[in-house]
């Protein structure tokens, strides 16, 4: 007996986990970026 | 570029390079997926998974190219002492790990309508499997050291030894037997169609220039937290 598998859902699957894996990397590193510099600015000030 | 080696200097650079690097790559990236997901033509015998390669190959060259600059920024840093060289590898190990897991995801995706299974256990997905344990040890190893205040030369040491898995995972597929096909792309050859190696070019450059811009964004933040840490030391030093 064969399965019947829609190959457009594995593509949608790799495309959101591809997709979103990438975004959400690049938000959280340009964030954590961005609350270090503020910490260093924040410590210059002191 | 040794003068580039200079923080100061090296921040100057990185503050416009940085944006500069994730916008481009994310419009070339963007128009890549666009194009690999709705203008190629399905593949005569992968059908319509064959457009997973467009994340896929990118993904897993940038897992092995990550390793390759931690363990090419430790060398650096073992020989000439140069602690910018110990940033960058760090700033390499986090998108290292992401796309390696993202390779082994989408591989693992891939293979469940190609293969028929999910997983196996052959030379070329255990061996990616063990880089992404590698970056996950790399990762924790160094933030110990730098909490504990021990030399940086400890994860620099294991960035370089961890560099003996890339060759492996490279000719895993030529070594043993593997449901894993050889390799399509080698120096100056392909044996894929111009079709689909066109967008998988344009794949390869947007997520490389996204790799770049996180590389550059991790070290900033490291640089960052140092220099911070460094000033309320000095700080409380003079408070005494």
């Amino acid at each position: 007996m064969r399965e019947a598998l829609d190959q457009w859902d594995f593509v949608y699957a790799a495309y959101a986990l591809g997709v979103g894996g990438t975004l959400a990397m690049m938000a959280w590193s340009w964030l954590a970026m961005k609350r270090a510099e503020a910490r260093r600015e924040k410590a210059r000030q002191r | 570029m040794h003068g580039f080696a200079n923080p100061k200097r090296f921040l100057a650079l990185a503050s416009w390079l940085t944006p500069l690097l994730l916008a481009s790559g994310l419009v070339l990236t963007a128009a890549a997926l666009f194009w690999g997901f709705s203008q190629v033509p399905p593949d005569r015998l992968m059908g319509e998974t064959v457009r997973i390669l467009f994340i896929h190959v990118p993904t897993a060259w940038l897992g092995m190219g990550g390793w390759t600059a931690i363990a090419v920024s430790s060398l650096v840093f073992l020989v000439w002492r140069h602690p910018l060289a110990a940033i960058a590898a760090r700033g390499a190990a986090v998108p290292g790990l992401v796309f390696t897991l993202i390779c082994l995801a989408t591989g693992s995706i891939w293979g469940r309508p190609t293969w028929g299974t999910w997983w196996v256990w052959d030379g070329r997905l255990t061996s990616m499997l063990v880089l992404a344990f590698l970056y996950v040890a790399y990762i924790a190893l160094a933030q110990s050291a730098e909490r504990e205040g021990v030399s940086a030369r400890i994860p620099a040491i294991f960035g370089l030894l961890g560099a003996v898995n890339i060759p492996i995972i490279n000719r895993s597929v030529v070594w043993w037997n593997s449901l894993h096909q050889p390799p399509s792309i080698t120096m100056g050859k392909s044996s894929i169609d111009g079709e689909f190696l066109a967008p998988l070019m344009v794949a390869v450059i947007g997520f490389s220039l996204i790799f770049g811009g996180v590389v550059l964004a991790r070290m900033r933040a490291l640089l960052a937290d140092i220099q911070a840490e460094a000033r309320l030391r000095r700080r409380a030093m003079e408070a005494d």
